[in-house]
């Protein structure tokens, strides 16, 4: 990748190749490149911006405009200056249809969010692959879209046959052949998806995955709403990270609001995050122990595991952090005794994590199972847009805390831990070393705690719009939000890390033998909840 | 593997004390908000102001917790600033959803000392899912008090259910539960569970269990934590008994 600096400026690029037609501009405090672009330009700009400039498509906003038309920004991250590229495309009522990008070379990594905008919005992204039901599963009535202004999101949208037997089409067609249904309900705890594994007898020749069960309307409930009601449900769509995606919604407030956070504050949230992504990625372990069936790694990973949701509770009365962040600051201080309390819990954990992982490491019947197994090339892995510690397992080193740090993230070092062999093994590893790493980065603030209010009261709210990407346990998160005149939330959208790396999973659930699906869906360790919103 | 063996061996015993003794250890509670006599009737208005659930209700200048609805938001925690709710600290939430059917058809003599669990997650966050998951943790494991996990509905004598019920999920957790060989008991874990929490009713989910399947025993909270499970569970077999849904100050405690 080409330093900032290397090349000419994005948006003298723009002018040269796309004169007059497309208009590009800097957002130098936001670090965001705001470039217009006509639909019919939409797909050349997008493969130029992935092929050339190595962006990365993040998400797709859809925004309708009452009477005028549709406003749509299609936004990319990359490590050339400026981190973010936003291509805000405008539709004109009544035209509802836009190109599609996701058939281009790094256009795989839109799919889904075209799917999602054309299921709640009802627009027509021209070209794509496969529409049709994706978060409404068939029993939604055709032609009713949720997203639309005027819709009724507050009572159940109509009586009606729930959810028919689904039926994918399939493509292995040999003899014997059949697809054995698994979900959405299971054996154990389990979240709700289902997966059809299409199958000759022991081996799976591929997995066709069907989400959005769990499907609440997050965005849709959100909306009117205010900002104390939505950061309820910014904080608890997805329990298993909370803080992260609280701290997200809080981020894009402030934002909007030009709210200035204490330094105590921004240092206790990250200390808060990265002891829920500690948590998240212990609770990850044990899944992927368990998925093993390796009884006693799995009890000592799980005593690590309820160790630190103690501890959460200890220091920040809630153990999945319900009810800490808020628009402004933190809600709960960490006293001296609470620190040291801290320092010293997390020091134990962390010893006994990495004691944990050396035996895990000389276990070879544990090892079989997961060494290439679930294999996610980094070329897939970069076309599909995959983030966090997968992606970090494909040798993909995305993170928002480095592309643009938020927060205290400036102010303390910590690595990203890198691996190249793309399997189940190499996540479990990755896994491991973040988790060493969220502790350093607790301990290193611990020792520097800035004096401070912890929170401004009471934030007063602008109208306005801006996106917080943060660094979920599972990935990068993007929150867009557009706060109306009178303090109330005019548009939510939520790209939670799971929505990003679930529409990557059937890469790795090809070719596979059945005993090893448990082992491939927890080496993910995704959530549903986060992912279906 | 000898080295496993021996790993486990030095780590020793976990378990929790409960449901012998209350387990006290720090971290396995969050708390909740008590019922409460403020100064004055502008003060429980004050205080009913500040809960986005309307967990709070308010008499003249008492203020009653209607349990099945807090979400643990701290709003009216004491550290949020005054007035407040006095915080209760333990954990043995769960109460009866419907009286009379379990006095029907008693579930204790037969199924006392082993209880078979289905769990179903009808669009929970993951909160409620990770802590019922953390009852086969070496602290809670559940399996000494004759609770198991059961891979089959036809073997489940106990439907544990979180989240609002989601769309999707009214046909698979009718399913289930039809599937289910009577006599069976359905326990709703959580806030969404019990009334919908931050999330229902609304076009996407249906605010809660009872409008799909019919509740035994609720277990209130934001998630319940694993031995407010543990605790619903006990109740299920009249090994513990109920706790109330609302929480009134301490003087009119009577009246509940």
């Amino acid at each position: 990748m080409e330093g900032p600096g290397a090349l000419p400026s994005i948006v003298e690029l723009c002018g040269r190749l796309w004169a007059g037609g497309v208009t590009a501009k800097l957002d130098q405090a936001r670090g965001i490149c705001r470039i217009q672009c006509p639909p019919d330009l939409l797909p050349q700009l997008c493969e130029w911006l992935g092929s050339e400039l190595s962006y990365t498509f993040a998400t797709l906003l859809v925004e309708e405009r009452s009477q005028k038309g549709w406003l749509l920004i299609y936004a990319f991250y990359g490590d050339a200056a400026p981190p973010w590229v936003h291509v805000a495309v405008e539709l004109e009522a009544p035209s509802k249809t836009v190109p599609s990008i996701s058939g281009l070379a790094h256009g795989p990594a839109a799919d889904w969010h075209e799917r999602e905008a054309e299921d709640l919005f009802g627009l027509i992204f021209e070209g794509h692959p496969r529409l049709g039901e994706f978060i409404l599963h068939e029993d939604w009535p055709e032609g009713v879209n949720p997203m639309r202004q005027g819709f009724d999101a507050s009572r159940p949208h109509q009586e009606r046959e729930v959810d028919p037997d689904w039926d994918p089409a399939t493509v292995v067609a040999s003899s014997g052949a059949f697809a054995m249904p698994i979900g959405p309900v299971y054996a154990d705890f389990g979240e709700s998806a289902q997966f059809r594994l299409e199958t000759v007898g022991e081996d799976v020749i591929r997995t066709i995955p069907r989400f959005f069960y769990k499907y609440r309307g997050v965005e849709k409930i959100a909306e009117g709403q205010t900002v104390d009601r939505v950061l309820l449900l910014a904080e608890r769509f997805s329990g298993t990270a909370a803080f992260a995606h609280a701290l997200g919604f809080c981020q894009a407030v402030e934002t909007i609001s030009g709210i200035t956070v204490s330094a105590r504050a921004q240092a206790l949230r990250v200390i808060f995050a990265e002891l829920e992504r500690l948590r998240h990625h212990a609770a990850t372990i044990t899944g992927i122990c368990n998925s093993t069936a390796l009884a006693i790694a799995t009890s000592q990973a799980a005593v690590i595991e309820e160790e630190l949701l103690r501890l959460s509770c200890e220091v920040a009365r809630h153990r999945y952090f319900f009810g800490i962040a808020q628009p402004g600051g933190v809600t709960c201080d960490l006293p001296d005794g609470a620190r040291r309390h801290l320092d010293k819990k997390l020091g134990t954990l962390v010893q006994r994590l990495h004691e944990l992982h050396d035996m895990l490491r000389y276990s070879s019947s544990f090892l079989d199972r997961l060494e290439e197994v679930g294999i996610v090339t980094k070329e897939n892995a970069v076309t599909y847009g995959l983030v966090g510690p997968i992606a970090r397992a494909s040798g993909v080193p995305r993170d928002m805390r480095r592309l643009k740090p938020y927060a205290a993230y400036d102010a303390v070092n910590f690595a990203i831990p890198i691996e190249l062999d793309c399997d189940g093994y190499a996540r479990l590893r990755v896994f491991f070393a973040e988790a060493e790493q969220s502790s350093s980065i607790i301990r290193q603030l611990l020792s520097k705690l800035p004096e401070g209010p912890i929170s401004v009261a009471p934030p007063a709210y602008r109208a306005g719009a801006a996106m917080a990407a943060i660094e979920a346990p599972s990935g990068a998160a993007c929150h867009w939000l557009r706060l109306a005149e009178n303090g109330t939330v005019a548009r939510y959208h939520v790209t939670p890390p799971s929505f990003a790396n679930w529409h990557g999973f059937h890469l790795a659930a090809e070719n596979f033998a059945f005993q090893d699906f448990p082992i491939i869906l927890a080496s993910f360790g995704l959530s549903n909840a986060e992912c279906d919103r | 593997m000898a080295n496993w063996v021996l790993k486990g061996l030095r780590t020793g015993i976990k378990t929790t004390v409960y449901p012998r003794r209350m387990d006290e250890a720090p971290g396995v509670s969050p708390g909740r908000p008590g019922g409460v006599n403020l100064d004055s009737s502008t003060d429980a208005a004050a205080l009913l102001e500040r809960c986005p659930t309307g967990a709070l209700k308010q008499q003249d200048r008492a203020v009653v917790i209607d349990q099945g609805r807090c979400v643990h938001c701290f709003r009216c925690h004491p550290e949020a600033g005054a007035p407040a709710a006095p915080w209760e600290r333990g954990y043995e939430w769960g109460f009866r959803a419907e009286e009379a059917r379990l006095a029907q058809q008693s579930l204790a003599r037969a199924f006392g000392r082993s209880l078979h669990i289905r769990f179903v997650d009808a669009g929970a966050c993951g909160a409620c899912m990770s802590e019922a998951r953390q009852l086969n943790n070496p602290y809670y494991n559940m399996h000494r008090l004759g609770f198991f996990m059961t891979p089959t509905p036809r073997n489940a004598d106990v439907l544990l259910v979180a989240g609002p019920v989601s769309d999707a999920m009214r046909l698979p957790l009718r399913k289930t539960y039809d599937a289910l060989p009577a006599p069976k008991r359905v326990v709703a874990i959580g806030a969404c569970a019990i009334d919908g929490g931050v999330f229902g009713p609304s076009f996407a989910a249906a605010g809660g269990v009872g409008g799909i399947i019919p509740v035994d025993v609720a277990i209130p909270g934001c998630p319940p934590p694993p031995l407010a499970i543990l605790h619903g569970l006990l109740l299920v077999v009249h090994r513990k008994p109920p706790s109330a849904r609302l929480s009134h100050p301490p003087s009119t405690a009577s009246a509940s």
